[in-house]
């Protein structure tokens, strides 16, 4: 009824009185109450989460009203952990619950985008030609390729069809594949676990057609490779709730409350347990107001801190006052009493060379198999040399009998009980100098020195034993060495070795100080507490450490001081202890379940796979300008004349050696290559090996800038490639993209700087290499912006996906709230989409092609024992070239082009024939497969399909995942634990029997997240008992570290590693970027100019590290781009908070609002990751256009001891090892703006004007 | 053009008053409201509300039983002199009051950022329209200085009467000879009547009066629910 006519009757409410007239009955309409009631009344409530990368990984409730998203709130279902824990719950903090905002804001990508200058070619060209031919005729056309290639981050996008769109990808994807090779058709999606399926669409896609999938998790610099170093293993960490079973944390460059918030509560409900809290960070963050002491080390000298944690620890638990606990541990599961051959070196001193291997040993010692990769170590009983169990030489190859590949007490010959000897002292033939490479004294203008000799010789304890060829030789164990590389006086004289920690010698509380800043009582009593706590509880000391200290150039120092802190404490593997570095969802839980779908490799095998840090090194030309000489990061003890050439020289070789792989791989087009070996006769692999011995063919890395060997499309998906992780981000816009760009150096043929040896230079560096840069986004991010095509996919509310992380132990999903709205597709129906018009569009242009692929010498492959004892290199005539030995494997593999969306839309029948399996164990999996057949249905359309079981839908991929997994498939997991019981020797089946029927579907989990089952594929256990702790069944179930030795090591023997002095920690100083002198004061503006270090942490105004440009988050920061400084260097630049400033050096600039603060300490800014440069970003007065992102001022560097392979833990793996993208030596000039300009012409639908540069 | 002005067009601003309310009041509930800014910032606001309240009230009420009410009856009461000596006297006094107020409630809105943002460009005009018109009748006291026999007082009311009355040419004819000043100040005047249902002034409409004589408890019947 009307609220008009209503009111007419308002004399007429009072329907009569009560209670003495005190109350009053009335009857007014009660309509109004709706609007409460409703408040809170949805269409219905979806479970799904936000695919970002984030560690959180929280389960969020999605709520629909009136077919709208309207909000969403935390789950607070988890399943229960174990007793005496806390819940999990709440997870979800309030920047996960702005997502929505996203669904229907402005930002939203609605339909197919296009450049517009693109977009008008391929129409006209397309009415006449068919699509090949056409997208032939713009991308040969010089011309018409720059019209639209120089347009690109300009604007003038115009709304296109899936159809079109489509066409015009598969075209450029065709074309490519037959006119370059398949392999310069590159995807960079990150992250699998944060969406699994999104990420499968693409890279199935991909590796049927035979692109490059790029890894990512290096390329961020998340990957420390030190974990690889010294356990084998990519990255394993506790879950957040084994905080709880701590008694003593040390979080370390881990701002705790801030990037981890939905598990930050464990971390302070553990503390009324009484567990003492310490932090570590240069600024005052928010850990550190939460803990019981906070150290302040100067950024990026962490390292120095840990050496002298370590000098005080095996000072005081190892041989004061040994700890039984610490010594057995140490005994059995590190590398501390494997012998290492000492080098004479000409002034008669020694240095530490290679590990002692059975192969150098009269006889082999016994072992027939692989004795060069089994290493030595001494029974103290006996004092005999034994060969222990564990080492990689017994993981492969062993014939027959019980596998010898565990870490009982055991030598591998008589399998007889050894108890291994830690150190010589008292048993020694001699006393040996022992040179150590000292970098403490390398000045750098921003960083304290404290100045020694280079090179500290210090005295050993060895044993003189008799090698194999009938040489002597002399031997010290590596707790020796390690004893005397932190500088601890033995009583065995000689110099550099401190008896007391006041004493200035490296690496002593004292030494540290001029460095650090941070007083050595503190450091004594941290050292002291860890250590004494990690006694008395068995290794409940634990460290929490973030991305922070691995964005260093020397990264492995940083961890590796810390690790060896909780080696040396017994903390590895030990609830509630250990090393938990939390940077990202790197945690794939079902990841053997995922390889196939994502890989393809139900159809075909090998996949290809790169690493990003060295390809976009090389592809956006960042070696054109490399400034790092790698004399500078030599060892003082490597002979200069050995080690010539420039950073991406060692990058080249190790591509060659088969170290590292390749995209694009060889200089010539794979599919060709095989056509050319069929018509001379010859089998394709040994035709290439001749073509390569005889030069004729070459690896492309030796000449990226030819354009043979550009990449040439680009997909980009799940990411944000040019807003946020592209380090270079000028350098990708002027080389790689070819259009407006802030580069203000020169190259080193304009500088006359030191050229490459192994690579052909160009004089004119190379613009818009790409042809085809394809993004799928559901916002216009950054990247968007720069793309030719934009594709909408669905947002994290609108599609059927998985999500794990290595917080929790629980598997969830993403599920469809509401369908994808406007014409936005999920990732999997926009892939296939492309995989249809890509079958139609090949036809008759492609069809059954032999296409050759190069894999490298692969980690938890047979191949990872590629060059034991030396490095040769093939192309200098050291060695023969032999494939998956002295250089990359090469494999065969036929694709059948047209049939591409029928495999993409099936799962194949290499599952049946191969078997499944990951990390070295394979199962079988034909039980799996039929039984997809029945849940999927079986495909009964005509051709190379028919009979698989269909995936067609998101739902179905993730089913393939989840049957496939041993984490969520319980009889998978049993299978696998079986298979890895074979190598070794011990049955582990008991660790998922419990769980042996147990199958985990896609529904169960939209119903309530999941628990995992454990499987070998990890190295903790999710179980009644314990919580996930990283290396927890390699201490409780004997399982080797897949290492070297198979224990942790202290110490890398590779060449290359000691050449650059890392064969023990050390501390190393940040390097010289040299990107600040060259224009400091070169290009005033009137202003002051201060020169900082770059600091570029996680924000706290985005979800996770990307999504900053939510209107909610800008409100609640300063709504742009902003820098935090310190006031000093506010006060020297005459900046005052909110100013504009500009942050540059010669890699780029950065316009953005000063926070001037006082966490912040002096010497360094810090910008937080990821400011789109489309929100509130004016023009530069450096470049003259639009300022850019965090990453404008950077310029990756690699580092040559990432580039080792084949060498047991130093071997390639996707995302598992290589060069990682450091960034924090990075230094820039910070000025206040004078005139902020914000490039918009007169009328504002016209392109920014360019500014007046000074 | 004197009779469109005085004579339609007091009838097309009540009638889109009527309707226009009755349409906002059964559509959008949610917006019958006085939007108070109160909230946002109280100081000085209970005593600019206040003072700008109790002088707009008195006014209007003035103004209803100053035009309204036939000479015939005031006459036993009053002379017309002295009514409009009453009338400028008191009329005065609470226009100054409201003025104060008024004044006080515009710098307000105008310089607090949160109001400025808060409230609506339309609510600013509003209170900017009121100003006009209250200086406007201010104006007329003066005007009316020079002219005290109260003639043109007359010649107001029965326009008013004319109009209430739905006489409409008889009211354009009856106020014809007023000086210029009286018939902007009535054609504002009528233009807000008109703006009402568009703007805050609806809660000249609604005020919650009937809470101070309101029962303790009130409790409504289950038939009631609609």
């Amino acid at each position: 009824m009307s609220h008009f006519l209503d009111r007419l009757q308002f004399f007429k409410k009072n329907q009569g009185t009560f209670a003495d007239g005190h109350g009053v009955v009335t009857n007014e309409s009660r309509a109004w109450e709706n609007a409460y009631r409703q408040r809170w009344q949805h269409d219905k409530v979806v479970r799904s989460t936000h695919g970002v990368n984030c560690t959180g990984s929280c389960s969020w409730k999605i709520y629909v009203k009136n077919g709208l998203v309207t909000w969403e709130t935390q789950q607070t279902d988890y399943p229960r952990t174990r007793p005496d824990l806390p819940n999990h719950e709440p997870r979800g903090c309030q920047r996960g619950a702005s997502y929505s905002w996203y669904l229907y804001s402005a930002n939203r990508l609605k339909y197919p985008l296009a450049r517009k200058k693109l977009l008008q070619l391929w129409r006209d060209l397309r009415k006449h030609n068919a699509p090949v031919d056409a997208w032939r005729a713009i991308v040969e056309d010089p011309v018409r390729a720059q019209q639209y290639k120089q347009a690109r981050g300009m604007g003038g996008f115009v709304r296109s069809s899936w159809n079109e769109v489509n066409e015009i990808i598969a075209a450029a994807n065709v074309y490519t594949i037959k006119k370059y090779g398949p392999d310069r058709i590159i995807g960079f999606s990150p992250i699998p676990a944060m969406s699994m399926v999104s990420y499968a669409a693409g890279s199935r896609y991909l590796s049927l057609i035979g692109g490059v999938c790029m890894s990512f998790y290096d390329w961020y610099c998340d990957l420390p490779p030190s974990s690889p170093m010294i356990w084998g293993e990519q990255t394993d960490v506790p879950e957040s709730a084994d905080w709880y079973n701590s008694n003593y944390i040390i979080a370390w460059g881990s701002n705790v409350p801030q990037t981890r918030t939905p598990d930050a509560h464990f971390f302070t409900e553990v503390r009324y347990k009484g567990t003492k809290t310490v932090s570590i960070t240069p600024d005052y963050s928010e850990v550190a107001k939460l803990t019981d002491i906070w150290l302040n080390p100067k950024q990026g000298t962490d390292a120095a801190l840990g050496m002298a944690f370590g000098h005080v620890i095996l000072k005081e638990f190892h041989l004061q006052n040994p700890s039984e606990y610490f010594t057995d541990y140490c005994r059995r599961y590190s590398d501390m009493p494997h012998l290492v051959l000492l080098k004479q070196r000409a002034d008669g001193s020694h240095e530490s060379g290679r590990f002692l291997r059975a192969s150098d040993l009269a006889a082999n010692l016994g072992q027939a198999n692989n004795p060069e990769w089994k290493t030595i170590a001494i029974d103290e009983d006996s004092g005999q040399l034994v060969v222990p169990n564990g080492a990689i030489g017994f993981r492969w190859g062993e014939q027959g009998g019980k596998g010898k590949w565990n870490l009982e007490a055991r030598e591998g010959g008589q399998d007889a009980e050894v108890k291994l000897q830690l150190s010589l002292l008292g048993k020694q033939d001699a006393v040996a100098e022992v040179c150590f490479p000292y970098f403490g004294g390398i000045e750098n203008e921003h960083f304290t020195a404290n100045k020694q000799q280079d090179i500290l010789k210090r005295n050993v304890p060895v044993k003189k034993i008799t090698l194999a060829d009938g040489s002597a030789a002399l031997v010290a164990s590596v707790f020796d060495l390690l004893v005397a590389n932190y500088g601890i006086d033995r009583g065995l004289g000689g110099e550099h070795v401190a008896s007391s920690y006041d004493q200035n010698v490296p690496y002593t509380p004292a030494w540290q100080e001029s460095i650090t800043g941070v007083p050595r009582a503190r450091v004594i009593q941290v050292a002291r507490e860890f250590a004494d706590n990690a006694h008395k509880t068995k290794g409940r000391s634990m460290i929490i450490v973030g991305a922070a200290m691995n964005h260093w150039y020397h990264m492995d120092m940083n961890y590796r001081a810390l690790i060896n802190m909780l080696i040396m404490c017994g903390c590895v593997g030990q609830s509630g202890g250990g090393w938990a570095h939390y940077v990202g969802q790197e945690k794939l839980r079902p990841q053997t379940g995922w390889t196939p779908l994502a890989f393809a490799l139900d159809w075909n095998r090998p996949p290809r796979q790169m690493n990003s840090t060295s390809f976009f090194y090389a592809h956006t030309d960042q070696w054109r300008y490399e400034k790092l000489q790698v004399q500078e990061i030599l060892s003082p003890l490597a002979d200069p004349e050995e080690w010539k050439g420039s950073l991406i020289d060692f990058n080249v070789r190790s591509e060659r050696m088969g170290w590292l792989p390749s995209a694009p791989q060889l200089a010539c087009n794979p599919l060709e290559l095989t056509k050319a070996a069929a018509s001379v006769g010859k089998d394709a692999k040994d035709y290439l090996v001749e073509q390569l011995k005889s030069g004729q063919v070459s690896f492309a890395c030796e000449d990226p800038d030819a354009p043979e060997n550009f990449p040439r499309n680009l997909f980009i998906w799940r990411s944000n490639l040019l807003g946020s992780s592209g380090k270079g981000h000028e350098y990708f816009l002027k080389h790689l993209l070819g259009t407006k760009h802030g580069v203000q150096g020169k190259d080193l043929g304009e500088e006359g700087g030191e050229m490459p040896l192994e690579v052909k230079w160009h004089d004119k560096g190379p613009e818009g290499k790409l042809d085809l840069l394809v993004t799928l986004d559901f916002r216009m991010s950054t990247t968007c912006l720069y793309s030719d095509i934009v594709l909408p996919t669905a947002t994290w509310y609108e599609k059927n996906d998985l999500n794990t992380s290595d917080m929790h132990p629980f598997i969830h999903p993403l599920s469809a709230a509401t369908d994808p709205a406007w014409e936005s597709r999920t990732d999997w129906d926009i892939y296939k989409g492309i995989a249809k018009k890509f079958s139609e569009v090949a036809q008759g242009v492609l069809g059954v092609e032999k296409d050759i692929v190069a894999v490298p010498t692969l980690h938890d492959t047979p191949g990872e024992l590629a060059q034991a004892l030396d490095v040769k290199d093939w192309k200098k005539g050291e060695c023969d070239l032999i494939p998956n030995k002295t250089a990359p494997n090469f494999v065969v593999v036929e694709r059948n082009y047209p049939d591409t969306y029928k495999k993409f839309t099936s799962l194949g029948p290499l599952l049946n024939k191969l078997g499944n399996g990951g990390k070295g164990i394979n199962w079988n999996t034909d039980d799996e497969v039929a039984f997809l057949k029945r849940l999927n249905y079986e495909v009964t359309e005509e051709g190379v399909s028919k009979g698989c079981a269909r995936i067609e839908t998101d739902i179905d991929a993730a089913e393939v995942i989840l049957s496939l997994a041993p984490e969520t498939n319980g009889n998978v997991a049993v299978k696998s634990w079986e298979a890895l019981g074979k190598i070794t020797g011990r049955d582990h089946r008991h660790l998922a029997e419990p769980k042996h029927e147990e199958k985990i579907r896609f529904r169960d989990i939209q119903a309530q997240p999941r628990k995992i089952i454990s499987s070998p594929i990890w190295s903790g256990l999710e179980d009644e008992h314990v919580s996930y702790n990283a290396g927890y069944t390699n201490v409780h179930e004997l399982i080797p570290w897949r290492t070297l030795t198979g224990r942790q090591q202290f110490y890398q023997d590779h060449k290359w590693m000691l050449a650059f002095g890392e064969g023990f920690v050390s501390y190393r100083p940040p390097v010289n970027m040299k990107t600040v002198a060259p224009i400091l004061n070169r290009k005033p503006n009137g202003n002051k100019e201060v020169v900082c270090n770059w600091i570029t942490p996680h924000q706290k105004w985005g979800i996770h590290s990307t999504y900053s440009d939510n209107l909610l988050m800008l409100t609640l920061s300063r709504g742009g781009p902003i820098v935090w400084m310190s006031e000093t260097d506010a006060k020297k630049g005459g900046i005052e908070d909110n100013d504009w400033i500009e942050v540059f050096n010669i890699n780029g600039a950065i316009a953005c609002r000063a926070v001037v603060s006082q966490r912040v300490p002096e010497g360094m800014v810090m910008m937080y990751h990821a400011q789109e440069k489309i929100v509130n970003t004016p023009g530069s007065e450096i470049t003259g256009t639009r300022g850019g992102i965090h990453n404008s001022v950077t310029r990756t560097v690699t580092k040559p001891t990432h580039m080792i392979g084949g060498y047991a833990q130093l071997s390639y793996g996707f995302n598992y090892y290589g060069t990682v993208g450091a960034n924090r030596d990075e230094f820039v000039v910070v000025r206040k703006m004078n005139k902020v300009d914000w490039l918009d012409g007169p009328n504002g639908d016209q392109l920014p004007q360019p500014l007046q540069t000074l | 053009m004197n009779t469109f002005f005085f004579g339609i067009y007091p009838y097309i601003a009540i009638a889109v008053c009527l309707i226009g309310c009755w349409a906002r009041f059964d559509r959008d509930q949610y917006t019958w409201k006085a939007g108070s800014s109160q909230l946002l910032r109280t100081r000085n606001f209970r005593i600019a509300s206040n003072l700008f309240h109790v002088g707009i009230l008195f006014i209007l009420a003035g103004h209803f039983v100053g035009l309204l009410t036939p000479a015939s009856i005031y006459h036993h009461v009053i002379s017309t002199e002295a009514k409009q000596l009453l009338a400028m006297v008191s009329g005065g006094f609470f226009g100054l009051v409201c003025l104060a107020g008024l004044c006080m409630l515009i710098l307000r809105r105008m310089q607090d950022p949160r109001i400025r943002n808060t409230g609506s460009k339309g609510d600013l005009t509003l209170l900017l329209l009121l100003l006009a018109q209250l200086l406007l009748g201010l104006g007329t006291i003066v005007a009316s200085t020079q002219h005290l026999d109260g003639s043109v007082m007359v010649m107001l009311a029965d326009w008013a009467q004319y109009i209430v009355t739905l006489q409409g040419g008889a009211a354009a004819s009856a106020i014809e000879p007023v000086g210029f000043i009286y018939k902007l100040h009535v054609v504002l005047g009528m233009t807000l009547i008109l703006l009402v249902p568009f703007t805050r002034l609806v809660h000249v409409i609604s005020a919650p009066v009937w809470y101070l004589g309101r029962r303790y408890q009130v409790v409504r019947q289950k038939t009631a629910q609609r």
